[in-house]
């Protein structure tokens, strides 16, 4: 295979480079509400959700929409949205990991027995939590992607058998508690209102500037460059959205003039991390680039030289690794492990999030974002109702139904992208 | 005429009981268009297989400008400049133009993909082709018509130094527009010096762009002779019978 590109044809001839399409900003918007009528709606359904929600809610109960149920709001995420984020890897190759949320219970349990039982200091039993995630995934991929049997039956046996690992390594159902600093720390301690400026103040920098970089380099090659308005509009965006969140944040949410509560939870800015890490590796790495190519067309894939199960495999094990955080924030959350951690609605909570957030179910599309939006709307709807006082009834049944509108939109937006092209 | 980029001698292939190719010859010249043409069954797949390294000839040999070379697997084939666009074009309706083109061999700079250099080179490669059809290189390949995918795969096979290009039936699903620009692409390439291998069922088709007409004939090669010297009806009776007049094999007792 020839490792060199060059032009085949040095005829000489004048490279035409196409004419910017757009006509100017207004071109842009057109553009724009061209592509949502066309179905690819990306995260405007999770964002319009967001807002009506907080809307319904601040009216039904004033203090929904306080700084204290904010910061609230953002711990109960934790865990959802970073299972929902190794989901994403799984449903973008068309699979399903029906098993993430008792992965996530099995890998809490691990670290609960490591620190509380055997007394290991915390990155011991992070790393065995998040060891434990990947082989999990190792094993879930090998049967998938090598035995060839459907995700949906692996990860559905796996689902009961983790089940049942959760209770042997809890003997039969007791309740460890956790509580180590550190552990603890994640879910529970927020930063100082200075340390959370600066974080902020670094990340719209460092937005602004990979943005700035990416556009001059393609100006000088000569290729088409976005609007530096719309430029312009991402970072401002970006920066308003984060100042009014850590002003918020950094507001005094005790009631008691004795001890002050105030500041980001610890568990945003990890949250951040994986963010951006897998952001990057999905958008920026020929990995991320080949796992879109086989969820979207898997002999494609195949006969231009990637290694689809190697892909597959990986999937799978990014995806239990990440239930592995989300078991460790879950722990840090209820600051205790027990037969019920990641269990009931777990998972489909986490899919929800993937979904709601854009992922399609039907592979090939999708963002680590979408765990991220989505996962704050499904919080926000059992947040919310929590507050309004409805039942648990209605909370399954409200959520239920979230979920089936988020899977509709995304058939909806398949079929009218089949339609337009 | 000079050294043939490719040229077979005496290919046999067998599955099982079956002999599919039998003693198969096969020339292709650089700036021509080849048309290789033959009726269901004839070996025309099989034999496209055997260049391109999937299925290893049982005996023959492959010779590349004048050298023998060993192809035992596509990455083989492709060393060799050798491309074949199949008929179910494989690109990934998820990916863009650029994405789809380089797919399996990203460029990198460090572990980061290197977007503008392959950007560059894709806008490149579809302007030296002519392409004016795709409005943007970042356009969604599920976005595209018949004839624009038929481009990209195409354009995605000469982007690599390719020497030697074999199309599928690349007009077999398209409408009478674009039939055309992919015939007039199929054309542009062998004008850039390449060499084409076109397989196909329409005769038209054929007569509007090959230089020379391979007809298979039950795995065999029936004849294998320019454009200008055949007809129309003389090319269905060879690809029918496996023979027209002086042309084609000989009588089936005397060949035996």
């Amino acid at each position: 295979m020839s490792a060199t590109t060059t032009n085949p044809f040095k005829t000489g001839q004048k490279i035409a480079v196409p004419a910017k399409d757009d006509g100017g900003l207004w071109g842009y918007l057109r553009n724009y509400g061209q592509r949502v009528r066309g179905g690819d709606m990306g995260a405007l359904p999770a964002v319009l959700g967001l807002i009506v929600l907080s809307i319904i809610f601040s009216v039904a109960r004033p203090s929904f929409f306080t700084p204290a149920n904010f910061a609230n709001l953002l711990t109960q995420a934790g865990p959802i949205v970073v299972i929902g984020m190794g989901l994403v890897f799984v449903l973008l190759l068309g699979e399903i990991d029906l098993s993430a949320g008792f992965a996530s219970g099995v890998c809490a349990a691990v670290l609960a027995i490591l620190l509380t039982t055997h007394g290991y200091p915390w990155y011991v039993g992070v790393a065995a939590a998040i060891v434990t995630g990947v082989v999990i995934g190792l094993l879930l991929g090998f049967l998938v992607a090598k035995v060839g049997i459907p995700s949906f039956v692996v990860t559905l046996a796996a689902f009961l058998g983790f089940q049942g690992v959760v209770l042997w390594l809890l003997d039969e159902g007791t309740n460890i508690s956790v509580r180590n600093d550190v552990i603890i720390s994640l879910e529970n301690e927020y930063m100082p209102p200075l340390v959370g400026w600066a974080l902020a103040a670094l990340m719209v920098l460092g937005f602004a500037a990979t943005q700035l970089i990416q556009q001059r380099n393609r100006r000088r090659r000569g290729l088409p460059v976005l609007l530096w308005q719309v430029v312009a509009f991402r970072v401002v965006g970006l920066a308003v959205l984060v100042g009014i969140a850590v002003a918020v944040l950094n507001e005094e949410r005790s009631r008691n003039a004795l001890f002050s509560l105030k500041g980001v939870p610890i568990v945003v800015p990890v949250v951040g991390v994986l963010l951006l890490l897998w952001t990057f590796v999905l958008r920026r790495t020929a990995f991320g680039r080949h796992i879109y190519a086989v969820g979207g067309n898997r002999e494609a894939a195949r006969r231009a030289g990637i290694a689809v199960d190697r892909i597959r495999i990986s999937a799978f094990v990014i995806c239990s690794a990440m239930a592995a955080v989300g078991g460790i924030l879950a722990a840090s959350m209820a600051r205790s492990v027990d037969p019920n951690t990641g269990g009931s609605n777990v998972l489909l909570y986490a899919v929800a999030a993937a979904v709601i957030g854009g992922t399609s179910l039907f592979g090939g599309k999708g963002r680590v974002l979408d765990a991220v939006l989505g996962g704050l709307v499904i919080t926000m709807i059992i947040n919310g109702m929590g507050l309004v006082g409805w039942s648990s009834a209605y909370k399954y049944v409200a959520t239920g139904i979230v979920l089936l509108l988020a899977a509709s939109v995304d058939a909806f937006s398949r079929r009218r992208a089949a339609a337009s092209s | 005429m000079g050294t043939p980029l490719l040229e077979l001698r005496g290919i046999n292939k067998s599955f099982g009981p079956v002999q599919v190719l039998r003693d198969v010859a096969f020339q292709v010249h650089p700036g021509e268009v080849t048309a290789l043409v033959g009726d269901n069954g004839a070996g025309k797949s099989t034999l496209v297989k055997c260049i391109g390294g999937i299925y290893p000839s049982d005996s023959g040999e492959y010779l590349m400008e004048g050298k023998p070379v060993h192809v035992h697997n596509p990455r083989d084939a492709a060393s060799h400049g050798v491309e074949i666009v199949y008929q179910d074009l494989a690109l990934c309706d998820n990916l863009d133009i650029v994405q789809n083109m380089f797919l399996g061999r990203e460029k990198k700079s460090g572990m980061i993909l290197d977007e503008p250099t392959m950007e560059q080179l894709a806008q490149q490669t579809l302007a030296s082709l002519s392409v004016r059809t795709v409005k943007s290189v970042r356009q969604q390949v599920s976005s595209l018509s018949g004839g624009q995918r038929q481009t990209v795969a195409i354009a995605k096979a000469v982007l690599w130094n390719s020497k030697l290009v074999i199309l599928d039936e690349p007009t077999a699903a398209l409408g009478v527009a674009q039939t055309q620009q992919v015939l007039e692409l199929v054309r542009r390439l062998a004008d850039n010096g390449l060499a084409v291998v076109l397989i196909s069922h329409n005769m038209n088709d054929v007569f509007a762009v090959s230089d020379r007409i391979a007809m298979l004939y039950l795995g065999r090669m029936a004849a294998q002779v320019k454009t200008s010297d055949v007809t129309h009806s003389q090319v269905v009776e060879l690809i029918t019978s496996g023979r027209s007049g002086t042309l084609g094999l000989a009588e089936e007792g005397a060949a035996a």
